[in-house]
């Protein structure tokens, strides 16, 4: 579990990125911040491995406070993954991956088939590990960030917007791996993006974010999406502007039982099942996850 | 031709003597430019004071610190170390700003994430910005050897100047030849010196040439679209 404590960050500068923040991350879900850029997020991010320190307030990671911690050993035992993988250019891929481990000296061999099995779990050809990151695609290098983030077995895995620089194909596909390898391994992830559509794709817990990094709201993407706090948060999450209220276009008959649904400007913006032209009522509990899939996969098109 | 035959023995002597003095220097220079290349990189604020300064000690004609130095160092003029220290100088003259600009070449992004997942401050900079900013370095590297190279030539003024015995003497005695041989060998020690600084570079930086040639991948993807 990872806690801010009316944490405050004034650059030198004396921009106010960070203006006395509360959170409590729980352990063994994802937590995503969102919010435009400029509005505190990757601050808040390097705050938990003291990339950043805050200038009043305290940061806890299970009950620890560590402003008392050794900086270079706290960032050993958490996963960081950057946008533009952040990868040491001139080692191959199956160093980076080992890179930690390395450093804290575990021997060349064990890291190395630790590394391989990494690559396994990120969706990676072991065939790749003897390249540069630069022969390797954006989504490989992507991969490759992430399964050196994984290499120490950290409980906590900072994530920086690290699917931003990929195509959108790519994108969704890491996303979905994401997810896979999160039921997996059950680690406390914490993920920053400006994308409100991979905040709810990823999130367990969403916090928007307002500039200075006041929390506009935070809870799931469920209860976001039912009751948006403010205009701000609606308009963030598009309901102000009519994009995630769908109706039923009964003018349109789709193949199947299938019946088109439309947003509030009248665009086409998904599907919904509807046998014998009733639309199908999910068991309560399980996530809606279908009809926001299919109103992404629109939203792209 | 038969003048060379002749004389063999010394124009090998003076070509390893030549070898000697202009390596020395060379790797002088490239070892004291590094901390002087960092802290230009890493202290904005003094960088082009710094940069000037060394900028300006190229200003100075060689044989004038060739001449002065015995002095400061309270050697004999004839001592080798004069000729070693002024090429040294020179080095890091032209050295220093390149070296700055090798570490500027890091990208902030690597280093950032080399912090991020736990670098100390000492290993990021030997083990990441080092080695990243390798090709500058080379780069640099390489101009300041054939420049020490032909430079040295100007120390047989003051009895140390490798195979710029030859000029002097040629010239001294009206014989063309003895120059030109003069000339051909100090290039191919310039030659010579380096393909070894490029052979080096290869086996050192082997990740350099897959970078260059992605990032021409990536140019030539991005013009024709």
């Amino acid at each position: 579990m990872i806690e801010f404590h009316g944490v405050t960050k004034e650059f030198a500068d004396g921009t106010l990125a960070v203006d006395d923040f509360d959170l409590v991350i729980p352990s063994r879900k994802t937590t995503v911040l969102v919010g435009s850029s400029g509005c505190g997020k990757t601050t808040l991010l390097r705050m938990i491995n003291r990339m950043v320190d805050p200038t009043s307030g305290f940061v806890d990671i299970d009950g620890e406070d560590i402003a008392q911690l050794e900086p270079v050993k706290l960032r050993r035992r958490i996963g960081y993954v950057m946008q533009n993988s952040g990868l040491l250019p001139h080692r191959k891929v199956i160093d980076n991956v080992a890179t930690v481990p390395l450093l804290e000296g575990v021997p060349k061999r064990e890291a190395h088939a630790r590394a391989l099995e990494l690559l396994d779990t990120v969706g990676l050809d072991r065939s790749l590990a003897n390249r540069y990151p630069s022969q390797l695609s954006g989504g490989q290098q992507q991969r490759v960030g992430v399964a050196r983030g994984l290499a120490v077995d950290p409980n906590i895995l900072l994530m920086d917007e690290p699917f931003g620089a990929v195509d959108p194909i790519v994108r969704a596909d890491l996303q979905q791996e994401l997810i896979r390898l999160q039921q997996e391994l059950g680690k406390t992830v914490v993920f920053v993006t400006h994308d409100i559509d991979e905040a709810f794709l990823l999130g367990d817990q969403v916090v928007i974010l307002e500039i200075g990094a006041h929390i506009a709201q935070k809870g799931t993407p469920a209860e976001i999406l039912a009751n948006p706090a403010n205009d701000f948060v609606a308009n963030f999450i598009g309901s102000g502007r009519g994009k995630r209220r769908l109706t039923v276009d009964a003018s349109v008959t789709s193949s199947g039982d299938d019946l088109v649904l439309v947003d509030g400007a009248g665009y086409a913006a998904g599907v919904v099942d509807a046998p014998r032209g009733v639309i199908a009522r999910p068991d309560s509990g399980s996530k809606s996850r279908s009809i926001s899939n299919k109103t992404d996969q629109a939203g792209d098109a | 031709m038969q003048w060379l035959w002749d004389n063999l023995d010394l124009v090998v002597g003076l070509s390893l003597e030549h070898i000697q003095l202009s390596a020395l220097p060379i790797v002088i220079g490239f070892i004291a430019c590094i901390p002087l290349g960092w802290v230009a990189h890493r202290f904005r604020l003094t960088r082009a004071i710094q940069l000037t300064l060394f900028g300006i000690l190229f200003t100075i004609p060689s044989l004038a610190l060739f001449v002065t130095l015995p002095s400061v160092l309270g050697t004999k003029i004839l001592n080798p170390i004069n000729v070693v220290v002024a090429l040294a100088i020179y080095a890091v003259a032209i050295m220093v700003r390149g070296a700055a600009d090798a570490f500027d070449a890091v990208p902030g992004d690597v280093t950032r994430s080399a912090t991020a997942v736990g670098f100390s401050a000492v290993s990021r900079f030997w083990t990441v910005e080092f080695p990243l900013a390798g090709p500058v370095l080379l780069a640099n590297l390489r101009v300041v050897s054939v420049t020490t190279v032909s430079l040295l030539s100007v120390g047989a003024l003051v009895g140390n100047g490798g195979l710029g015995y030859l000029f002097i003497n040629g010239y001294q005695r009206d014989f063309p030849t003895e120059v030109m041989i003069g000339i051909v060998f100090t290039l191919v020690i310039a030659i010579v010196f380096d393909q070894i600084l490029v052979g080096l570079g290869r086996i050192l930086m082997p990740w350099s040439r897959t970078m260059a040639s992605a990032d021409r991948a990536a140019r030539r993807a991005g013009g024709s679209a």
